[in-house]
Formats: structure tokens, C-alpha cells, sequence
């Protein structure tokens, strides 16, 4: 698939954990409708690099642009504001709330500026790409299943109208056919329009539907390419694709 | 996006700033690996005090110390290779006259990026996949002939991997299969063309419509006796065997410079004395970085070659800086049969003989498409028994070039001091091949 220019951009970008320096020069980039996987053992950084993305940790040096703006020292919701939503690892949905209101705050600032016919109507669009979310919209989504709570959190993180859409392990703790619903899910979401930054340990499912990808060890890039190169690269497979070398 | 003239649009045409943004994300991989995978390249951050972290945007390049030749030599066979062996799927050797040849490994990755650079090569100056391409680069350790090969192939265009065969054979297959493209080293199309002139073929009743040709140095004037002769747009291409061989660079239609992989390739011009990184656009010795090289990745390499960079727009479209034609190098290489010459070489031989000096001279000379290389050497002084002595001596050196360089060639002694004007060597090589 063509894709289109690129929307975001790290450079060098370095961040601490106090003393810890847990991000190296990390640089990458996504480009507007690509699906952009990165990969790498637990530690390599992949958690840290989104939440400086979203802001929510200040790299101590480096430069992240979106859309040509340089978003380093914004503010986490001004980051949103343009157009950067994060579905978080383990969903955080508000479990008591139904799961139409769990959908209706993904829209929350919309809805304060009155906007709310478009908000219902893409909480119908949600339902039309999670039709059993339809099926359970009064429902508590506390009471759903683990996928469900997934396609809810996705649903929640998209009534955002997000231009980049940033996973980080949706398939987490998910059984492997509802995980193999949910990356087929994502897949569509690109084919929307969406371009989605995809942090998942199950780097097969994950390459399977990217375009490019990103090997972190460390805290720092060790591979970049092609989702095709990286399903090639021995190392991936033997590291993180559970190949041995005899099988391949 | 379809741009039909231009292999990989999507990279060829990529607007700079992200080009820029993609070489630093690949530079840096590629250090972290070179550093965690090629003891060679461990030592030398290690020792020039560098992490690979140190590196955060291109310009931190300059601080790492330059690879040469002689590493690789050091590194034979295996040193510098960054991946378990059984992960390479092809080698290639460089010969030079002394000295273990450069081993280059390559991954399957590193071959798909190969085909892919060349492909962009042949498809810039026009070839398509209804092309009959007829290639006489040698295959074998050489690069050049499985490189166009490849990027041939990749095209979709038919190919006759003719080789190094005879000149008559040579013109036979380009009629009797209707050879569109010539693909070699440019004094092998001249050759072709005599060839084709003494049995008396009219280029008019041939196919032919470009060349693609490279492996050693060409002027401007050999390119219009080409394509007069051949009648055939020829296009000059740029690629060096530690690099992986052709594919580093390319002409397109403007003939303006060739385009460099720079997806590929980190191209840096420095000071062939110095060191110094020069700024863009002045002449200097091109030194490259691999950015996506699994098996070899190697870091400011020396190429001997000089050119200067352009990375104005160009109006064909492409984005990817042009390097000028190169028809210098620092260490006055020349390549003569294919073979990589070093003056320092032959001077190393001539030093074994207190009976001449340490100044001479390479003539290098094309008749009838074959080259012919004359070597005059100064005598220290002119023996006694002159007529006897001197015949001996030139025997037992000849003899002793021979094991070294492989080839044949003319040994002339000369008087002592001649070799010079007003006191000043004359120049080590002169070739006048291209005129």
C-alpha cells in the first residue's frame, strides 16, 4: 500500500527515569496511513517512547514533530488536541460506566463544544466496525469480555477522531482468536484512513499487518525496515518471533 | 503515486528533510549493531572514547574514525561480518594485486537491497522489462556481473548474461537476439564496436539503444565515441565492490551526475589529506556509511574515489543527490584488465631492487580495445657492463611485477634521473586511454 507523507517524527530523543537513562537517541517516524509495529523484549523502551509521544514524559533532549509541529513541552491533552490518541496498555475503562458513556468520553471534548449529532453519529460508525459493542451498548463494560473491553478501548481511543492512532499491546492477556479479531481489526482501521504506531510483544501478528517496523533493545533502535525485511531478518525471528535457528 | 520512469518512486523521489530523518534512524541502528556485532567496530568507538548512543543526528558521524581498505584486509575473511555465517547467502571478492582480497557478505536482505538500487540504475536510463540486456560484466567473485544481473531480472527485462565471452561471440548474440542494452566495463563496448566494424555490421541493422556502463573511469569523449559508434544513449553508473558493487549510483536522462542510493548509503566528502569533513558541493574524496547492510555493515569507508555532491533538485524529478563522474582517486589507482593496480604496489616490488630507484611510471594505453600498460623505472646508476647486466635485471624484476600483478606488460629501464622535469618526478600513472 502507498503511503502518504509523514505525521510524525523522533530525532535523537532522550529520556530519564530519574538517573535511569531509558531512551537513547531514539529516532522514527510514521507516515500519514501506514501501520508502523514496534517491537522488542520488555525494558527495550517501546512503553517509554509512546509516553513521551503523548507527552507524558519530557525527553530530556531530542525533537518530536506531528504533522510538522514540534509537540516536545506541550501539554498531554494539548497533544490529543491535535490529534494523537493512545489506547493504553490494560484498556483503563471506566467499568461501572455502560459502554455507549465509556464511547461518549472518548468524544468529551467534542461534546463540550456542542457538537453532539456527530458524536452519535460516529458512536453508530464504532458499533457498524464493533457490532457486538452495538449488541452491548447499555451494558456495564466492566461485565464484558477481555476482547470486548479491547474493541471498546480501540472504539473509545477512535471517538476521538485520532490522526494517529498509538496501540500499546492490544492483545495482551487476549485469547489467541479474539487477539488474531483485534489485528484484524486494526488492519480496517488503516484501510479507514487511520494511521496507527502499534507496541505489541506478538511481533508476527504485529508485522503481519504493518507496513515498517522498529527493533528497540535497550532503550535504542537496533533494526529498522520493511515489515517484510523484519519477518526475513533471522535475528527478529530467532528473538522475537520464537523461531530456532534449526526451524528456519 | 505511479511514476513509470522511476523504479522506486516512493524512495527515489522522497522529499529531503524525510530522507534526512530516515538516514539518521538507519545510521543509528547501524552503529548500535556494528557495535554490538563486529569486534572491529566495538574497539574503534571504544577507543576514540564514543558510545553509540554519542550519535543523535548525522552530523555526530564525523566524530567516528574512518574504515579503509586495509581493515578489510585485516578483517579476512570473516572479522567484519555482523551476523552468524550461515545467515550469508552470497560472498563476493575484491581483488587487489597484493594483499588478501575484501570479502563482502551479503544476507538476503542485503541482496533484495542490492537487486532493488540497481533496478533504480537500469530503469533511470530507460531500460524496461521488454529490454534484451546483454551483459559482459565477468560473473564470479566480481560484483559487477551478478549485480546487473540481478537488477536486470528485477525489471522484468530479458537477460544473456554473456560474460566475458569473445568479442565475435559477443557481436553474434547481439544480433541474433536482438540485444537492446549493453551492460559492461565502457573499453569492452569500444572493443565490441571494432569488432563489429571489422566484419563490417552496420549499427543501423542492430537493436541496440543504451548502455549502462561502468567499473572504471570514462571521459565524456569516450561516451560520444560510444554512442556514435554504437549508437546508443550511454549512461554512466557508480559502484564500488565494499559497498556491494553496482547500484551506489546512477545516471538518469539529464546526465547530470549520478543519482546516490543515498537510502542506502551515507555519502560524506572529506579532505583525502585531512580527514576533514568538507562541505557540500566542494571536491574531495567520497567516503561511505551503509544504513541497511545486515551482514556488512561498515562505517565511513574510504573509496579513493573523487567527485563532489550535488543535492539541488534535479529535473527529472528524483531527490536523491548526484555525485559528479569520477575520474580520479587519491591513491592513483588504475584499473587496467578489470584489475585494481596500486602504484604502491609496484613500488613495492621495485624496492626488493637496489639496482633501480624509487622513481618511475605507469603508462597505461588501449589498442584495439585491449589495455597495455608500460612501466619505466629509473636505474640508480647505469652498470659497467651495461648491454648484459641491464637485460638481466630487467628480466628478474619483470618476472617478479609479473607474480604481482598477474598480467603483461612492458618493463622499460631508464637512465637515472630522467623520469623527471626540472628535478620533479613526473606524474606516477598516466593513463591516456580516454584521452
Amino acid at each position: 500500500m502507498m503511503t502518504g507523507s509523514v505525521l510524525l517524527t523522533l530525532s535523537g530523543v532522550n529520556a530519564y527515569y530519574g538517573q535511569l537513562h531509558v531512551l537513547k537517541g531514539v529516532s522514527l517516524h510514521v507516515n500519514e496511513r501506514e501501520i508502523v509495529a514496534l517491537l522488542g523484549a520488555n525494558g527495550a523502551g517501546k512503553t517509554t517512547t509512546l509516553r513521551t509521544i503523548c507527552a507524558l514524559l519530557k525527553p530530556a533532549t531530542g525533537r518530536i514533530t506531528f504533522a510538522g509541529k514540534d509537540i516536545v513541552g506541550m501539554r498531554p491533552e494539548a497533544v490529543v488536541r491535535l490529534g494523537i490518541t493512545q489506547v493504553p496498555e490494560g484498556r483503563q475503562l471506566f467499568g461501572p460506566l455502560s459502554v455507549r458513556d465509556n464511547l461518549l468520553l472518548g468524544a468529551y471534548t467534542r461534546l463540550c463544544a456542542g457538537r453532539k449529532a456527530e458524536v452519535l453519529e460516529d458512536i453508530e460508525r464504532i458499533f457498524e466496525l464493533f457490532p457486538i459493542l452495538g449488541e452491548r451498548a447499555g451494558q456495564r463494560s466492566g461485565s464484558l469480555s477481555g476482547g470486548e473491553q479491547q474493541m471498546l478501548a480501540i472504539g473509545r481511543a477512535l471517538m476521538a477522531r485520532p490522526r494517529l492512532l498509538i496501540l500499546d499491546e492490544p492483545c495482551l492477556g487476549l485469547a489467541p482468536l479474539v487477539a488474531r479479531q483485534i489485528i484484524h481489526t486494526i488492519s480496517q482501521l488503516r484501510s479507514q484512513g487511520t494511521t496507527i504506531l502499534l507496541v505489541e510483544q506478538n511481533a508476527r501478528a504485529a508485522l503481519s499487518i504493518a507496513d515498517r517496523g522498529y527493533v528497540m533493545e535497550t532503550g535504542k533502535v537496533v533494526l529498522e525496515g520493511s515489515a517484510e525485511e523484519l519477518l526475513r531478518n533471522r535475528e527478529v525471528r530467532r528473538a522475537y518471533l520464537g523461531k530456532d535457528y534449526e526451524e528456519v | 503515486m505511479n511514476v513509470p520512469d522511476v523504479y522506486s518512486p516512493q524512495q527515489e523521489m522522497m522529499p529531503r528533510e524525510e530522507l534526512l530523518q530516515l538516514q539518521l534512524e538507519r545510521l543509528q541502528a547501524t552503529i548500535n549493531r556494528a557495535y554490538k556485532n563486529v569486534p572491529f567496530y566495538r574497539r574503534r568507538l571504544e577507543e576514540a572514547g564514543l558510545q553509540p548512543e554519542d550519535f543523535q543526528n548525522l552530523d555526530d558521524l564525523s566524530k567516528l574514525p574512518l574504515t579503509t581498505k586495509q581493515d578489510l584486509r585485516d578483517a579476512y575473511p570473516y572479522d567484519m561480518v555482523a551476523v552468524p555465517l550461515r545467515e550469508v547467502v552470497r560472498f563476493h571478492l575484491s581483488s587487489g594485486t597484493t594483499g588478501p582480497p575484501t570479502v563482502i557478505a551479503y544476507t538476503a536482505n542485503d541482496l533484495r537491497h542490492w537487486t532493488e538500487t540497481v533496478a533504480r540504475n537500469l530503469m533511470a536510463a530507460g531500460v524496461r522489462r521488454d529490454d534484451v540486456v546483454q551483459i559482459f560484466f565477468g560473473y564470479g567473485l566480481f560484483s559487477g556481473g551478478f549485480g546487473l544481473h540481478q537488477g536486470a531480472e528485477a525489471i522484468g527485462a530479458t537477460v544473456l548474461p554473456v560474460s566475458s565471452a569473445e568479442l565475435v561471440q559477443q557481436v553474434q548474440i547481439m544480433q541474433d537476439f536482438r540485444s537492446t542494452v549493453l551492460v559492461g566495463m565502457p573499453s569492452y563496448a569500444l572493443a565490441i564496436a571494432e569488432a563489429m566494424e571489422q566484419q563490417g555490421i552496420d549499427p543501423n541493422s542492430l537493436h541496440l539503444r543504451v548502455g549502462l556502463f561502468g567499473a572504471e573511469p570514462w571521459s565524456e569523449k569516450t561516451r560520444a565515441e560510444i554512442e556514435s559508434r554504437l549508437y546508443i544513449h550511454a549512461y554512466d553508473i557508480y559502484g564500488l565492490s565494499e559497498m556491494g558493487g553496482p547500484g551506489v549510483a546512477g545516471e538518469c536522462v539529464e546526465r547530470n551526475g549520478l543519482h546516490l542510493a543515498e537510502d542506502h548509503f551515507l555519502v560524506e566528502v572529506i579532505d583525502p589529506s585531512s580527514g576533514e569533513t568538507l562541505p557540500p558541493g566542494h571536491e574531495g574524496e567520497l567516503v561511505f556509511t551503509t544504513l541497511t547492510r545486515e551482514a556488512l555493515p561498515l562505517l565511513r569507508y574510504r573509496s579513493g574515489d573523487i567527485s563532489r555532491i550535488d543535492t539541488s533538485p534535479c529535473p527529472c524529478g528524483r531527490t536523491l543527490a548526484r555525485m559528479a563522474r569520477v575520474f580520479r582517486r587519491t591513491d592513483d589507482m588504475v584499473i587496467i584488465h578489470g584489475i585494481n593496480v596500486f602504484p604502491a604496489d609496484v613500488a613495492e616490488v621495485l624496492a626488493e631492487f637496489p639496482e633501480v630507484g624509487k622513481n618511475f611510471q605507469l603508462l597505461v594505453d588501449r589498442r584495439a580495445g585491449h589495455d597495455e600498460l608500460e612501466i619505466r623505472v629509473e636505474l640508480t646508476q647505469l652498470p659497467s657492463d651495461i648491454a648484459h647486466r641491464l637485460l638481466q635485471i630487467r628480466d628478474q624484476i619483470a618476472a617478479r611485477l609479473r607474480q604481482t600483478l598477474g598480467f603483461d606488460f612492458k618493463l622499460s629501464l631508464v637512465e637515472p634521473r630522467s623520469l623527471r622535469v626540472n628535478g620533479k618526478p613526473l606524474p606516477r600513472v598516466v593513463d591516456r586511454r580516454n584521452g
